[in-house]
């Protein structure tokens, strides 16, 4: 090899090196994007909202038109509302789940259910509000209630649900299974008394992410179960309207053209639903991680 | 023994039977989602034909007549595709789409523009370039931000994005498609990024060693080899992410400005479908044309996003197969 030749080839290797340094350096300044406003919009809600949060406010309702008071209607709306669409949606994907991962046969049906589970997460939750006020307010004369909101958010809820559930069943090993069936269990004996044991801490998981997600949604329940400022704070039955965090912080920011004296409130409303959303997720990640790394199989 | 025949033989025939029950059952419980989104289909479609029906059945100059009422005496099919939307009116109804439907092209389209290099970016670096931990953080991450609620969203692009548009480019409103296309992009970010990452994560290990062993760089062999091999599961990470923004409501409706007027330009106040929706559904009427109208935006809304959602799986599946023809 010449000199010059290889002079040519250092140059280009400097030349690369260059190249992938800038494009190294580029993509970690992009990455760094989505840590800095995570971490933004916590510290924004927690700086605002944090001394809006006082007993009184988590324990009262609101007065004088919301200004006043506290939250305490909104956060047992949401829990019941949140808790009753779990009650609907998880005997229907528990079971989904176990058909996916234990009985499917290969073929026509086990792709129909499972692109109508990826079909369903997509659609968008506007979509569901629309569908629980033709079905369940009207068509089934449930009216604007408690009972409407739970099945319209169980709707929303299934996809989540079957998803972890079946993930969590999956990462049962194959052996447990055959140990089960191999000592004379029937199918079902073995999904009950070995896989679905086995694969609860991660079911329950997925449970508490679907709470999550069914906790702060709004578009589904505005139409279906809730109102601004009820007359009566907290529901008696299931077919009574219920307050719910999101729709009150909603209703908060449409008045607050007409009295700003909300503020505080609002940003409390909002702090208190974050910490929820957070802390429940926070919760399932952490316990996820445990679950995986105690593993001794 | 209850399954014992009087001469002793166990009888299989009825322990065959009850062993089949059981998978009978979880067949119709996985039929459950099926039959959810054909109830979604079905009520979406039902509630929006009555409007584009009555409009083809009712001609224009009939006057008042059909059990419809005066509502649809002047509107038509090709009504629904006229930029003019003034629902509720003494005089004239006007049932023009067109500038929902624009808003929500513009809107997102512009939260495209962002959240594609951002998120794909992320993708890549934290999939190919740093280090382990760095990839469990960041997907923990992404996990919480896909969590936050999209009300909060909107509440944060009032308060924080909106003024600070105001301010910054001098328009009239903070509240206008760009600050909703800032929020859709944060929003669509963890969809894009997280499953972008996945697609990345699926290429086989053998591509890097043979591309390094040649001679390339690690940023060549990311850029001409580990990307082309994953585009079909990041364009379906695009698409996904893209489905999310056309869908959103609370934070558009918080931020987008809601009014109904068309235009493409992304400084003024836009009124998406999805907002549309939301805003309208309170004040209308139960059988009015104005709530079918409604019904009528969720079903085009609805088949956007079908169409977004099978696509997505058409390249996803694409992925899939390619390197299930590698392995063997």
């Amino acid at each position: 090899m010449t000199d010059r030749s290889l002079e040519n080839l250092q140059d280009g290797i400097t030349k690369r090196s260059m190249t992938q340094w800038i494009a190294f350096s580029l993509l970690g300044v992009a990455s760094l994007f989505g840590f800095f406003f995570l971490a933004f919009i916590l510290y924004w809600i927690i700086r605002q909202g944090a001394s809006a949060i006082s007993w009184e406010f988590l324990t009262t309702a609101p007065r004088n038109m919301a200004q006043e008071g506290g939250i305490a209607p909104m956060i047992i709306g949401s829990v019941y509302l949140t808790a009753g669409s779990l009650i609907v949606a998880i005997p229907f994907a528990l079971g989904a789940a176990i058909w996916l991962s234990e009985y499917a046969w290969k073929g026509w049906w086990l792709r129909a259910i499972r692109v109508t589970v990826n079909t369903l997460a997509g659609v968008p939750s506007i979509v569901f509000g629309l569908v629980g006020l033709g079905l369940f307010v009207y068509a089934l004369g449930f009216g604007v209630s408690l009972l409407s909101g739970m099945c319209t958010l169980a709707m929303l809820t299934l996809p989540i649900l079957i998803r972890a559930s079946e993930e969590a069943l999956r990462a049962v090993p194959r052996t447990f299974r055959e140990g089960s069936l191999s000592l004379g269990a029937t199918r079902w004996t073995m999904i009950r008394t070995v896989v679905l044991p086995t694969a609860l801490p991660g079911i329950l998981t997925g449970s508490v992410l679907g709470m999550a997600r069914a906790i702060g949604e709004t578009a589904p329940i505005m139409f279906t179960a809730t109102a601004f400022l009820l007359t009566q704070p907290y529901p008696t039955s299931l077919f009574e309207r219920v307050s719910t965090l999101p729709y009150h912080l909603y209703g908060l920011v449409q008045i607050s053209n007409f009295y700003n004296e909300t503020k505080s409130i609002q940003f409390g409303t909002v702090f208190v639903l974050m910490a929820v959303v957070t802390l429940l997720n926070l919760t399932a990640i952490i316990w996820r991680t445990r679950v995986r790394r105690k593993k001794a199989w | 023994m209850g399954h014992t025949k009087v001469d002793g033989k166990p009888n299989l025939k009825i322990r065959m039977k009850h062993r089949n029950v059981d998978r009978y059952v979880f067949f119709a419980l996985a039929l459950v989602s099926l039959l959810t989104l054909g109830t979604i289909i079905y009520f979406i479609f039902a509630e929006a034909v009555p409007f584009l029906d009555k409009m083809r059945l009712v001609p224009e100059e009939q006057g008042t007549t059909s059990k419809w009422g005066e509502h649809f005496t002047d509107t038509r099919l090709g009504d629904l595709f006229t930029s003019t939307w003034r629902p509720e009116s003494d005089r004239e109804e006007f049932f023009g789409t067109l500038p929902m439907i624009v808003a929500t092209t513009v809107v997102t389209l512009g939260a495209m523009v962002l959240a594609i290099p951002f998120g794909l970016s992320a993708a890549v670096f934290v999939g190919e370039v740093g280090p382990r931990w760095l990839k469990d953080v960041f997907k923990t991450v992404l996990e919480l931000l896909a969590a936050v609620p999209s009300i909060v969203y909107g509440f944060f692009g009032l308060i924080i994005i909106a003024p600070f548009v105001r301010v910054h480019l001098d328009v009239v409103s903070g509240s206008n498609g760009l600050t909703a296309a800032l929020i859709l992009s944060i929003m669509a970010l963890p969809t894009i990024s997280s499953l972008a990452e996945d697609a990345l994560h699926a290429v086989p290990n053998t591509y890097r060693e043979a591309s390094l062993a040649l001679g390339a760089t690690r940023w060549q062999t990311i850029w001409r080899t580990i990307i082309p091999s994953a585009s079909s599961g990041i364009i379906g990470a695009v698409i996904l992410g893209m489905g999310r923004a056309v869908g959103e409501t609370m934070a558009v409706l918080f931020v987008a400005g809601n009014a109904p007027f068309l235009t493409w330009n992304i400084l003024r106040p836009l009124r998406p479908i999805t907002s549309a929706i939301a805003l309208d559904m309170q004040e209308s009427v139960r059988g009015s044309a104005h709530f079918h109208s409604l019904f009528a935006m969720g079903a085009l809304l609805l088949l956007i996003t079908l169409i977004m959602n099978w696509t997505a799986e058409w390249f996803h599946g694409r992925l899939l197969k390619r390197q299930g023809l590698k392995g063997g």
